[in-house]
């Protein structure tokens, strides 16, 4: 029968797609894996979350437990970062303040990635809403830098979700745009427009075609997203508009440790390069993403 | 280039509709009594309902928004509870700061990190370049207002050379005033600096193989001539089209670095009105703020319009 053999021609043409597929997974892993920076920065972040994830067993005493035997020591073998004012253990407090911090930027990655997939597949698929979309983003990036969600997270009350909150309203509209931008580029390919002639519906050209094909600046957008969350939260934590102290945010440590600048630089000092080395991991991990995925596309990052 | 400008100008409204209306929400979103917020648990009904009357928050909402943009079209913000002046006036008032750190920020991040870029491209390849790069990626890494606590605690505590914080105004004492602002302008600077001389590297590296550049080098013009004259010009123009963006960044910067420093600018009169409650000061510090930026990027869109013919008559 006819019909048969098209069948098995169908399956034979499918077979051979998916291997395609997986063809290309593995050269654009073996060329990430060939990528200097991205190799440093994925050490780097990877062990920062190790210790963050076990920081239970890592961190030699309580965070939150004053000792007042010993109050602002400097680094020493007992006390690898000294302690604060209280005698807490700043090392024990900045491995349990990088989990807060990752935990936080973690979140809102998960939330800009799910928000700007959402605003930037509606505004770049359905023509009449975009431009009423994008002047909503626009106005929400006028807004300079940090300062809205500052006063967001300042008007909701210091906690850790309306810090996840604030942080996504104001990184949602430049990761909706980068997504539009490359919905209303795939779009306008032969391959849509075939997906199009052949019936298939707009769920299954949206996901499969559109979408599928907007990944990979999106991932690129959202590693940076997650540097410069780090760095925000760490803001908010600072001016007191974070999760509220005993927790121990990265920021919070360095906005006690601002009061020892003197007699004990080391409060403020670690906590402030375990920030510094998480981000800079990540911005390592963008950089490789982005030369292996585009090399052409610069832009989107600079702006934070 | 009068059609541009009109454009230019129209296509901002909306932005500063928006703007507006976030302001606006900022007070709705309080959760629980925001009157209890601004008054003190210990607040009696009567000091609570007299809030809630001044702010016109007995009224329903959408009273409210008329109410509010009826104000904002006359340039009135409202009363500042502590200060107990108009809201305008207490912005306005500290709006120079800000923007001369702002602007000394910019500055310095653009001279410091065309110079970086320039290195890096020049000796590309080489452990200059390596060094440039790591110095750039390392200031786009650390958070500034750590880095403006390491700066005090080295040039201020430390070696003694520059003031902990504080401000001199610039018409009372000029090198005060260039003392008091150097170390802040260094801490926001640090990571547009990184993010300039990275731009800066691959635009060099990009117009230097170039075949003007080739032609220039053919004819035996001097290197440096060839790299300030020819490249660099050329290599700027992107740099332009960032400096809109990077006043947003560091207008947002400086709230936190004049909170550091104790330098009395919009940020830290926003931060002290986060402390006490002073909802319509961060009301109007949020808006004049974002109406600053707006207006800076209307400017140097028409710098490139100007600069570029291209950008003019396009889209």
């Amino acid at each position: 029968m006819v019909a048969d053999t098209e069948i098995a021609d169908v399956r034979a043409i499918k077979r051979e797609l998916a291997k395609a597929r997986r063809r290309g997974w593995a050269r654009f892993m073996r060329r990430l894996a060939a990528h200097g920076s991205f190799k440093i920065g994925f050490a780097l972040f990877l062990m920062i979350v190790m210790l963050a994830l076990c920081a239970n067993f890592v961190a030699p005493y309580d965070p939150n437990k004053s000792d007042y035997r010993s109050i602002l020591m400097p680094p020493s073998l007992d006390h690898w970062f000294g302690t604060d004012g209280f005698g807490r253990d700043i090392f024990s407090r900045v491995i349990h303040g990088t989990r807060v911090s990752l935990g936080i930027g973690l979140a809102v990655v998960v939330a800009t990635g799910v928000l700007g997939i959402f605003f930037g597949l509606l505004a770049g698929y359905v023509r009449w809403l975009d431009n009423l979309l994008m002047r909503i983003m626009d106005g929400l990036m006028a807004f300079p830098g940090v300062l809205l969600a500052i006063a967001l997270a300042a008007a909701l009350g210091p906690s850790a979700l309306n810090a996840v909150i604030a942080l996504t309203i104001t990184f949602t509209p430049r990761t909706a745009r980068v997504v539009r931008s490359s919905v209303l580029v795939v779009r306008e390919l032969p391959y849509v427009e075939a997906a199009l002639a052949v019936g298939a519906g707009h769920g299954r050209i949206i996901f499969r075609y559109i979408l599928a094909n907007s990944l990979s600046p999106l991932i690129v957008q959202l590693t940076f997203v997650f540097a410069v969350s780090i760095l925000a939260e760490a803001i908010l934590s600072f001016l007191g508009v974070g999760p509220p102290p005993p927790a121990p945010s990265l920021g919070n440590i360095i906005a006690e440790g601002r009061n020892y600048l003197q007699d004990a630089g080391w409060i403020a000092l670690f906590p402030g390069l375990a920030i510094a080395a998480a981000v800079l991991g990540l911005n390592l991990m963008g950089d490789g993403l982005r030369d292996v995925t585009d090399p052409r596309m610069r832009s989107e990052r600079e702006a934070g | 280039m009068i059609y541009f400008l009109l454009r230019r100008l129209a296509s901002a409204l909306p932005v500063l509709f928006v703007v507006s209306l976030v302001s606006f929400v900022i007070i709705a979103i309080v959760p629980g009594d925001v009157t209890a917020e601004i008054a003190g648990s210990d607040s009696t009904e009567i000091q609570r309902a007299e809030i809630r009357e001044r702010l016109g928050l007995d009224r329903p909402l959408h009273e409210q928004a008329l109410r509010w943009y009826g104000r904002l079209l006359q340039g009135d913000l409202g009363q500042s509870f502590l200060l107990n002046r108009p809201v305008t006036e207490a912005v306005l008032e500290r709006l120079p700061v800000t923007l001369s750190l702002a602007g000394l920020a910019l500055v310095l991040a653009i001279v410091l990190g065309v110079l970086l870029g320039i290195l890096a491209a020049t000796k590309h390849g080489t452990w200059l370049d390596q060094g440039s790069m790591s110095l750039a990626l390392f200031g786009l890494s650390i958070p500034d207002f750590w880095f403006a606590l390491v700066l005090i605690s080295v040039f201020a505590v430390g070696l003694g050379w520059f003031p902990s914080g504080g401000y001199v105004p610039a018409s009372e004492n000029f090198w005060g005033w260039a003392k008091s602002m150097t170390l802040p302008a260094l801490a926001l600077a640090i990571t547009q600096m990184g993010v300039i001389a990275r731009m800066t590297r691959s635009a060099m590296l990009e117009v230097m193989s170039q075949d003007y550049i080739r032609t220039a080098k053919a004819k035996g013009m001097v290197r440096r001539t060839v790299i300030f004259k020819h490249a660099l010009r050329n290599a700027l123009i992107p740099i332009i089209t960032v400096i809109g963006v990077m006043t947003g960044v560091l207008l947002g910067g400086a709230v936190v670095i004049e909170s550091v420093f104790s330098l009395p600018g919009v940020g830290r009169l926003i931060i002290g009105a986060i402390q006490r409650r002073d909802y319509p000061i961060i009301q109007g510090g949020l808006l004049i703020t974002a109406a600053v930026f707006v207006f800076v990027n209307i400017m140097v869109d028409l710098a490139y319009g100007w600069l570029d013919p291209r950008v003019r008559h396009g889209r």
